[in-house]
């Protein structure tokens, strides 16, 4: 059995309008420090499928199962890291990762916990700026706030969603990068829901293009056969790089092609 | 200093003098039983500049007459905040406290201080804790109200950090409800102080404490007319003061 199994997933919301459904039996396995990016357009489901793997949502149908263990709720070992932050801005930026050290550590002595904490916001390069409020950061810092607490969980899964598309572009490249360089140290199993091709392939080794909903299923796997460690530069002019590309916009092509033939 | 700021700062003595100067006229015409603001002026002025000067129990500085009404409005405050805050706590977190109390609390909340004070003398005998009581009872809601909605108000994504860390019960109130909802809190205190200023003059007129509001049912049974103004007066000023002090203390708290 893989590291991280979810089995014939589906979920459905309903409200006043109707029932949509928006997962179609997902399918999905990784093994330990493997770094997998879900490609989709938006709205198609993806943030439904990080929230049921993250247990605040529980499936309709199919199951979940992390290391041997069903997910039935949220916990520390799959910390989530969101779009929008989810910073406690009445905290500043140590106590904010203080708050997951603390939690995940509770027999620690205060000096350890004290060590874990600068040593996570020193991994993302905030030591300057520890006792500043959310609010007096830029959304890059935010974001950077946000997957230093993630890390700091020790999770057995991070699981990423959409982390960069607030950013601007540069701020995002540099955030990539830096992800690419945690990545590389730490080895940590990683799920990466974005929008963005490139950067899937910049920094996953396996890309599972996502169809449109509603009944959104994956596609077939497509493996990213770039080298580590990996440089932004050059990079695109590779050939495996362009047949990763391609073969992800050419299957998502297909899905909203096939859309709009069925609604014509 | 620029047109708009000089406006900003005449303007203001501008209206009040008119204000006067429509006082004077209605008490010289219309109503001749309302002392001017001369007379109110001549009358008061001792109250004013020997703010706490006692002749009796009913004749004292304004300054000493703010003091007792002030110290029962603290009393009964701090008691409608140490009741309404939890109350406001639970209403937000337990679906099933707020149904079973809302509508209990809903129709509690409009009962005029007027009407709980009687009940008070009735329950407690004496009229100090009566006051305290009817107090406490009318400043409660804003509290218990803002409270509520601030708690349930608050955002799933903050509550959801709690969920994935699994905080403990304890850990989830202060590191996360209690802060998250701070600022709803502060504008019940804020509101319920208003409240409680406003009912110190029903309570203590009809009790007969000394006080502001004591004082100035006395002065009207006694046809001292200009005292009336002269509490009517202190009891404007000191919810306006009360009022300023809180909203300080409220966007302190908003801004952390």
């Amino acid at each position: 059995m893989a590291f991280l199994e979810v089995r014939g997933v589906e979920k459905s919301f309903t409200t006043q309008a109707g029932t949509t459904h928006v997962l179609g039996g997902i399918d999905l396995a990784l093994e330990e420090a493997d770094f997998v990016a879900v490609v989709g357009y938006s709205g198609s489901g993806k943030t439904t499928l990080v929230s049921l793997i993250g247990g605040l949502l529980s499936p309709d149908a199919g199951g979940i199962v992390l290391d041997g263990a069903p997910v039935s709720g949220p916990g520390p070992d799959r910390s989530m890291v969101f779009q929008q932050y989810s910073l406690l801005p009445w905290l500043d930026v140590y106590d904010n990762v203080a708050l997951a050290v603390d939690a995940v550590n509770p027999g620690a002595s205060v000096a350890e916990r004290r060590r874990l904490t600068e040593e996570f916001i020193a991994l993302v390069n905030l030591t300057p700026a520890r006792w500043k409020r959310p609010r007096e950061l830029s959304g890059g810092m935010r974001q950077r706030v946000a997957v230093a607490r993630g890390l700091a969980m020790r999770p057995k899964l991070l699981l990423m969603d959409e982390p960069f598309s607030a950013l601007d572009a540069l701020t995002r490249a540099s955030l990539q990068d830096e992800l690419l360089r945690i990545w590389g140290e730490r080895r940590s199993t990683v799920i990466l829901v974005t929008n963005d091709v490139d950067e899937a392939i910049l920094l996953a080794d396996r890309i599972y293009p996502m169809t449109p909903g509603p009944g959104a299923v994956l596609g077939p796997v497509i493996e990213v056969g770039l080298e580590r460690p990996r440089h932004r530069r050059h990079l695109s002019l590779t050939p495996a790089y362009q047949k990763a590309r391609l073969g992800i916009v050419e299957f998502l092509r297909a899905c909203r092609r096939g859309e709009t033939e069925r609604v014509s | 200093m620029s047109r708009g700021s000089a406006a900003r700062f005449v303007l203001p003595f501008l209206g009040l003098a008119a204000v006067l100067a429509l006082w004077t006229l209605v008490s010289h015409t219309v109503a001749a039983d309302l002392p001017s603001p001369y007379k109110t002026w001549t009358e008061s002025k001792r109250y004013i500049f020997e703010p706490f000067f006692k002749d009796g129990e009913m004749n004292q500085g304004i300054g000493r007459l703010a003091f007792y009404s002030l110290v029962r409005v603290a009393k009964g405050y701090l008691l409608a905040l140490a009741i309404g805050t939890p109350i406001g706590f639970l209403l937000g977190l337990s679906r099933g406290f707020h149904s079973a109390f809302d509508p209990i609390i809903q129709f509690l909340r409009p009962i005029s201080p007027l009407a709980w004070l009687p009940l008070g003398l009735v329950v407690f005998q004496k009229s100090e804790p009566a006051a305290v009581f009817t107090i406490a009872l009318c400043a409660m809601w804003p509290t218990v109200i803002n409270t509520a909605v601030g708690v349930s108000g608050i955002s799933q994504d903050y509550l959801n950090v709690g969920r994935v860390l699994k905080l403990s019960k304890v850990k989830m109130l202060t590191k996360i409800i209690v802060p998250a909802s701070l600022p709803y809190v502060f504008t019940g205190y804020r509101l319920s102080l208003g409240l409680a200023w406003l009912v110190i003059v029903a309570a203590e007129m009809l009790t007969g404490t000394p006080g502001v509001g004591g004082f100035l049912w006395q002065e009207y049974n006694s046809l001292v007319y200009s005292h009336i103004i002269l509490s009517v007066i202190t009891i404007g000023a000191i919810g306006f003061v009360l009022d300023r002090l809180m909203g300080l203390l409220e966007a302190r708290f908003k801004s952390a």
